[in-house]
């Protein structure tokens, strides 16, 4: 799933600080799965941005409403009846959200309610960690099933590097050596030939670096 | 090995048999030529390459090409450090031909600190192609004259091309397998992570001859004088992939005070003296860090002066 992260608080209240008539929308995709963006945050922020406004003494109206997903403009035309009430628009999806929204509301101002952090999992109750990098060519069988360029601090695709020490990366004691865990699991399972094969650069055409994505399945096109 | 790949004179001093001895100069975080030439001159004469840094530590110095020529400006043979994390392959590659046009005859190819380490950690990596990548490179340029992408390269560069190995991190049994990678995918010579566990080393030399690689690459044993307890304890704690036995540190803080740079002189003889012996072991690469002007010293009492001419 994507991860993401709730903005500070005053940050969001700068943001809109010039709003009187605010709607929250929150996703009941991915970021409601990482318990940052779905209909049970988006009232809490709802009901924080009305506290603030009536602390200030200020008229706010704050609406909420969570769609099925802001990554799909079928869902997205939802908010069609509603968002004309509003002044501003609070997406608390991930980083598409607000802007699937910006596109289809041009007129309405469209703020981002979260940092969007990186597509990963649970790794336990309440800590994600990252395992793809969305570079487009996915290779991972040849690293025991573990992507060195999501997880590498350096990408490597030949370490790992002198900076491994006690499984754990150069960065931070708190970030695991993808390539201690690659080495291991490959020794352990004697596959030690296949990491001795020199892996040639990767072409990141496919990446981020090829410039914008796009994906188009021609079976699939109207 | 006889065939001169660069022509280099620490290849030459390499395969003519000699026990090599490199040195190393990090270059000013700034324009100050003339501290560069006032540190590069002590090593004038006593050691046969000298390292150029690249933005060690992930924090910005003086180009090490541009350092590098300054060195051979001022009668010093340059080993230009390159590092994968501030250029993308364009640039290795156009940063290779420049070196190699300007005279730099000896490259050695590292992955590169982490940016978080150094004093621009909101810099954006790079990381494009890797440090065995770039071995390869180097020796795809040199060998067969082409660039990364297949199309040839009008005027080969003839590089000795230099990797580094760090016996010390881990997992330690994969270690030598990535040496011999190193290898195979073009590295000359080898210079190592400082060296203080010295079981733990000799233990990596015999894998790395049982498997012939000296055979097949010329490896120089890393070493760095400790200047104190502090500096000790910062490399055994801070520095990742650094081993410091605590029997070293025990050691140092038993000289007394004002005899630890000295004890430190002491141990980095010591391992020097094992080194000429060692096995596999085709010469020294002393990392003296800010301690230049100790360097004749050491040469002179490990006893490798007056340097080969080849």
């Amino acid at each position: 799933m994507i991860v993401a992260e709730s903005k500070p608080i005053k940050e969001l209240l700068e943001m809109v600080k010039d709003f009187k008539r605010i709607l929250v929308v929150g996703c009941k995709g991915c970021v409601t799965v990482c318990n940052v963006g779905g209909a049970k945050e988006a009232a809490i922020l709802a009901s924080t941005l009305r506290i603030s406004g009536k602390k200030e003494g200020l008229d706010v109206m704050v609406g909420e409403h969570t769609l099925e997903r802001q990554c799909d403009p079928e869902y997205i035309n939802e908010l069609k009846d509603v968002i004309g009430d509003y002044d501003a628009v609070i997406s608390i999806a991930c980083g598409v959200g607000p802007q699937f929204l910006s596109e289809r509301y041009p007129d309405t101002k469209i703020f981002p309610g979260v940092n969007t952090k990186f597509m990963g999992g649970a790794v336990e109750h309440g800590v994600w960690a990252e395992r793809c990098a969305g570079c487009g060519t996915c290779a991972i069988h040849l690293f025991g099933g573990l992507c060195p360029i999501a997880r590498c601090s350096k990408s490597l695709l030949n370490g790992p590097c002198g900076g491994s020490s006690n499984g754990k990366c150069e960065i931070s004691q708190d970030v695991d050596c993808v390539w201690d865990l690659i080495v291991t699991k490959m020794m352990e399972q004697d596959r030690l030939d296949e990491l001795t094969v020199f892996r040639p650069p990767k072409s990141w055409t496919t990446a981020r670096d090829g410039g914008p994505r796009k994906m188009i399945r021609e079976e699939l096109v109207k | 090995m006889s065939e001169h790949k660069a022509g280099s004179n620490l290849e030459k001093v390499l395969s003519a048999g000699h026990f090599a001895f490199t040195g190393e100069c990090g270059p000013p975080q700034g324009a100050n030529v003339d501290h560069l030439i006032e540190k590069a001159n002590h090593l004038k004469g006593c050691v046969d390459a000298v390292n150029v840094t690249d933005n060690q530590t992930a924090v910005v110095r003086m180009s090490s090409w541009a350092a590098s020529i300054i060195l051979i400006q001022h009668g010093l043979e340059p080993n230009y450090q390159m590092v994968c994390r501030d250029r993308n392959r364009l640039a290795i590659q156009s940063d290779i031909l420049g070196a190699y046009s300007l005279g730099i005859r000896n490259m050695l190819c590292l992955s590169g600190d982490h940016q978080s380490f150094g004093n621009h950690p909101e810099s954006k990596n790079v990381f494009d192609i890797d440090s065995m990548q770039l071995i390869h490179t180097a020796k795809t340029m040199r060998d067969e004259g082409k660039f990364l992408n297949g199309s040839d390269v009008d005027v080969a560069p003839k590089l000795f091309i230099g990797a580094a190995s760090n016996p010390f991190a881990e997992p330690f049994d994969f270690r030598v397998y990535r040496l011999a990678k190193k290898i195979s995918a073009g590295a000359d010579f080898v210079q190592t992570q400082c060296i203080y566990n010295m079981d733990k080393f000799r233990e990596f030399m015999k894998r790395a001859v049982d498997m012939g690689l000296h055979e097949k690459c010329y490896i120089l044993a890393g070493v760095t004088p400790m200047k104190s307890v502090g500096m000790a304890l910062y490399m055994s704690k801070q520095v990742p992939g650094m081993d410091v036995p605590p029997s070293l540190v025990k050691r140092l803080r038993g000289a007394g005070k004002g005899k630890v740079a000295e004890e430190g002189i002491k141990f980095a003889l010591e391992q020097i003296e094992e080194f000429k012996e060692m096995e596999g072991v085709a010469g020294v690469h002393l990392m003296a860090i800010e301690w230049e002007h100790k360097v004749p010293e050491i040469a002179e009492r490990a006893g490798v002066l007056p340097r080969p001419v080849v």
